[in-house]
């Protein structure tokens, strides 16, 4: 006589719902503030976004505890607070603008965008009952990854903004096809690296206590790093290059723990990417921004100077450690300040202090990915998981970096905060891979 | 792979913690030099939407910002603009800032860091930032005279209280108005600019600290008298005075003013040499201390040092390693010795007061919007470049010069005024400018003036420092001498 086990499933949906109060309250608070420092009232339309906001949450929260109630209780609400922080911005970029240079309604389509994304971030849940079916389209994924990281070179289609090549044009529309390659080479890396772990981890010589990879198995990294030294060169942005490439050292380590592979890596990328900028002027160009920003001679040249980034830098810099309050700085001084430099007009009026606020929600979710992946019990798993939580850190470090001269600036948009609705949607299709992902991780027995 | 992964969430970590340094190194480290860029606008936003703190002269605010209806939502506005310019300098939208607006800005506006826990309070109360005061040493009675006596002659007087440092006036003439550069319509702002900027009166030119240096001409006696003075000479030694003096290896020749001898038989003491301030004597004096000693002393006075009072003060310069003809002309001042009237205001300021220099200041003290102090100046030993002794003896020989000597017109009634007289050469055919050191009263001083009239101002090429200069110099001392008695009288002091 077989008896059904109990499946005991540890829910923390309640803790959740708690959270989401939270995220709720900050962007709908933010977005009164917004209007009450510019205009000096609240926005006409403040009801109908908390309504809109409230019932977002209430939608994807009731989604979680139908299909997914294990899921893990934070990625939702915090990737829900970045999103609605930036969303706020946005509008109150929208007002700025509507007093100086001319009206633009970025937040009404961030907002679309937004709710847009949640849905898919729900569909993902709803539609993929098991992540393991994704490990089928492994070299699928491969294609079509590589081909959405080259779209840009087309010639028609690509499109070039602020000397980077990261975008693609269809009737009108601007897209960024890097956010959804993130996804499906993160696919790629997770299928190809789970089988081939064995080999890539235990084969080849010690030398120096490190064992060193059989030449024959440095085919894929030098794959990889031939893909990402072109895409530097041929895109002019060593945010995505680094961004990839980061993402398959980091997935290629966590595969077979082989800090020999880190190691190689990090040689080849720094070597490549010393020699791009000693071949290729336009490389070097851009590294001479990052270097000698403040440097009146490189602030100066039009095209391709370090203006916009030095404004960033006065945005924040005037921003200093509290901000100047919500509305009460000048962040649309710098230009594609509600994209590309989002992070700075948030500095600017947050300060530091929210800076670092926003950085932590980040942390969260890129730590509750690796939780996931810890928890999961099929190697693909871990791989994706890891893998997607890993994009968006590296993804925030080329942006955040890039902002505050950590690093050369890049085209990459910050992950939920900036406008841009391949972006957006793209990370909330991750967070809904994530979310599925931790439900799986989060049960304590298998499903029968 | 656990293990790497948990390996992996260690480097994010590194990661965002690098993210949160250099965050942090833009918006705290750096961001004081960031927001000083020029090229920074969001600094110049900020500071015109916030209340700019008033400079304050005698409890009357001389620039101050008052809120209007435009986008920079605060006026800066200047009573007696031109009278105080000097040392207010301007607050434009288009040329930034320049005297004590520029040195003393980041306390104006509000964002300097001793106003930290007010903006603190400020912001926890919910109350606009507001800049702090800036009470200045000056006398605005004492400017006035000054400035009405120079009149529209081009030239500088300068004030000092010798006991403390305390700056009590400074002029330059001519002045402009700074509300004509503080306006917020960029084109008026411009083309008032372009006039001051082109007059060649040159009125932005703060002549007593900033403008081009001067010979100092006569008034450098008093540096090569104390020089020897300190090295054995007294006011009775007798010095080699003949009519007309070849200098060494050279054809030139320096003469007497007129050419007249100085002294009986050319053996006049040091005390006669500079009562009547004879050019050969210290020529040769000059020659015979060496160079070394007299560099020394003048820069022990200042030369050379660039002082701020807040504001920059041009150094004051010396020759280098002058042979013997080009000694003999730089003991009296020619040559390439240049200073400011700043500088021989310290000269005449540590003579006054027993031979100890006080470093001069502008500012008295600096107080946050509800008038809790900040700071308050405190009197500082600059140098002591001389004794007691010695101060004396060169006191008593400058009573001398205007009792009797070139100084006369100096003199005032009851009393007793010590100075120097000074006639420069500006250049061949110009006239030369001249010169007035004088502080009083001698036996307990209150106030060192310094004045320089360009190229004998009104007088021409007639003039010299005793026609010209020694008169403004004593309508600044008897108005100096009557504030400090009211405000003895006052308890003030």
């Amino acid at each position: 006589m077989a008896t059904v086990a109990d499946v005991r499933i540890r829910s923390s949906r309640r803790a959740e719902g708690f959270l989401l109060a939270i995220a709720v309250a900050i962007p709908v608070t933010a977005y009164a503030i917004v209007g009450l420092a510019v205009t000096g009232g609240l926005p006409a339309n403040v009801w109908f976004f908390a309504l809109g906001t409230v019932c977002l949450a209430i939608a994807g929260h009731g989604a979680l505890r139908a299909w997914a109630p294990a899921a893990d209780p934070v990625l939702f609400p915090a990737a829900f607070a970045l999103n609605g922080v930036g969303l706020a911005m946005i509008y109150r970029l929208d007002l700025e603008r509507a007093a100086t240079s001319g009206a633009t309604h970025y937040a009404t389509r961030q907002l679309a965008w937004s709710v847009i994304g949640v849905a898919l971030a729900v569909l993902v849940i709803v539609t993929l009952r098991d992540h393991r079916k994704l490990r089928r389209f492994t070299y699928t994924a491969m294609v079509a990854g590589l081909a959405c990281l080259l779209l840009p070179l087309l010639p028609i289609l690509g499109h070039e903004r602020r000397g980077a090549r990261l975008w693609i044009e269809v009737f009108g529309l601007s897209f960024q096809p890097a956010e959804i390659a993130k996804i499906l080479l993160a696919i790629f890396f997770a299928g190809y690296l789970v089988t081939h772990r064995d080999n890539l981890a235990l084969a080849g010589p010690k030398v120096l206590g490190v064992r060193l990879p059989r030449l024959r198995d440095l085919g894929p990294i030098v794959l990889a790093w031939v893909a990402s030294i072109a895409v530097l060169v041929y895109e002019k942005d060593l945010g995505t290059s680094m961004l990839f490439f980061g993402l398959f050292v980091a997935m290629l380590y966590v595969a077979t723990e082989r800090l020999s592979w880190v190691l190689i890596g990090v040689v080849l990328f720094g070597a490549g990417a010393v020699a791009a900028g000693a071949i290729f002027p336009h490389v070097a160009a851009r590294y001479d921004v990052w270097l000698h920003a403040l440097n009146p001679v490189v602030y100066d040249k039009s095209p391709g100077g370090s203006e916009q980034l030095v404004r960033g830098l006065f945005g924040l810099a005037n921003g200093g450690l509290f901000g100047t309050g919500l509305g009460q700085g000048i962040p649309g001084q710098v230009p594609f300040a509600e994209s590309d430099f989002i992070v700075s007009s948030l500095g600017e009026e947050l300060g530091l202090t929210g800076l670092m606020a926003l950085l932590a929600l980040y942390l969260l979710i890129v730590e509750r990915a690796f939780r996931t992946a810890i928890g999961m019990r099929d190697g693909f798993g871990k791989l994706l998981a890891a893998g997607l939580g890993f994009a968006i850190a590296m993804q925030l470090f080329v942006v955040v970096g890039g902002v505050t001269r950590l690093i050369p600036l890049t085209g990459l948009t910050t992950p939920f905060l900036a406008y841009g609705g391949s972006s957006l949607l793209a990370n909330w299709v991750v967070i809904g891979l994530l979310l599925r992902m931790s439900h799986d991780s989060r049960r304590e027995e298998a499903v029968p | 792979m656990n293990s790497a992964i948990r390996r992996l969430s260690i480097v994010v970590l590194v990661m965002f913690l690098a993210l949160m340094g250099s965050s942090t190194s833009v918006q705290f480290f750096d961001a004081k030099s960031l927001n000083a860029d020029p090229r920074n606008r969001n600094t110049l936003y900020r500071e015109y939407g916030t209340f700019r703190g008033p400079i304050v002269v005698d409890g009357q605010a001389i620039a101050s910002s008052s809120p209007v209806d435009d986008p920079f939502g605060y006026q800066r506005t200047y009573s007696d603009g031109a009278l105080f310019a000097p040392v207010t300098g301007f607050y434009s939208v288009v040329y930034g800032r320049t005297g004590i607006e520029q040195a003393e800005n980041t306390l104006l506006n509000g964002s300097d860091d001793s106003l930290f826990w007010t903006r603190l309070g400020d912001l926890l109360a919910g109350k606009e930032q507001r800049g702090a005061t800036v009470e200045l040493t000056l006398r605005s009675e004492l400017q006035r005279v000054a400035s009405d006596s120079l009149g529209a002659q081009r030239g500088a007087v300068v004030a000092l209280d010798p006991r403390t440092g305390e700056i009590l006036a400074m002029v330059t003439s001519p002045s402009y108005d700074p509300a004509r550069l503080a306006g917020h319509t960029t084109a008026d702002v411009v083309s008032a600019y372009k006039a001051l900027n082109d007059d060649p009166q040159r009125p932005l030119v703060d002549r007593a600290i900033a403008g081009d240096t001067y010979a100092p001409g006569s008034l450098f006696k008093l540096v090569t008298t104390t020089a020897a003075l300190e090295s054995g000479y007294t006011p009775d030694t007798p010095l080699y005075a003949p009519p007309e003096l070849t200098l060494p290896l050279s054809s030139a020749t320096i003469t007497n003013f007129g050419k007249e001898p100085c002294g009986p038989d050319d053996r006049p003491t040091l005390a006669y040499a500079l009562q009547h301030s004879c050019n050969t004597p210290f020529a040769g004096l000059a020659m015979s201390l060496g160079w070394d000693s007299i560099a020394r002393k003048a820069r022990e006075f200042g030369w050379g040092d660039s002082l701020s009072i807040p504001m920059a003060v041009t150094p004051s310069r010396l020759p280098k390693s002058p042979d013997a003809a080009q000694t003999a002309m730089s003991g009296i001042g020619q040559f390439d010795v240049r200073a400011t009237p700043l500088q021989m205001a310290m000269v005449g300021s540590a003579i006054a007061n027993g031979g100890v220099l006080m470093r001069p200041y502008l500012v008295a003290d600096t107080r946050d919007s509800s008038l809790q102090v900040l700071s308050v100046a405190r009197p500082e030993t600059y140098s002591t470049p001389m004794s007691a002794a010695t101060a004396t003896q060169l006191r008593d020989m400058m009573i001398s010069v205007v009792e009797g000597g070139t100084g006369t017109a100096a003199r005032i009634p009851g009393v007793s005024v010590a100075g120097k007289t000074g006639t420069a050469e500006s250049g061949t055919d110009a006239a030369p400018h001249a010169w007035f050191l004088g502080f009083a009263p001698a036996d307990n001083p209150v106030v060192v003036v310094v004045v320089i009239v360009e190229n004998g101002g009104n007088a021409g090429s007639e003039a010299t420092g005793g026609t010209v200069a020694a008169p403004i110099a004593k309508a600044v001392i008897e108005k100096a001498i009557e504030l400090d008695q009211q405000r003895k009288d006052q308890g003030l002091r």
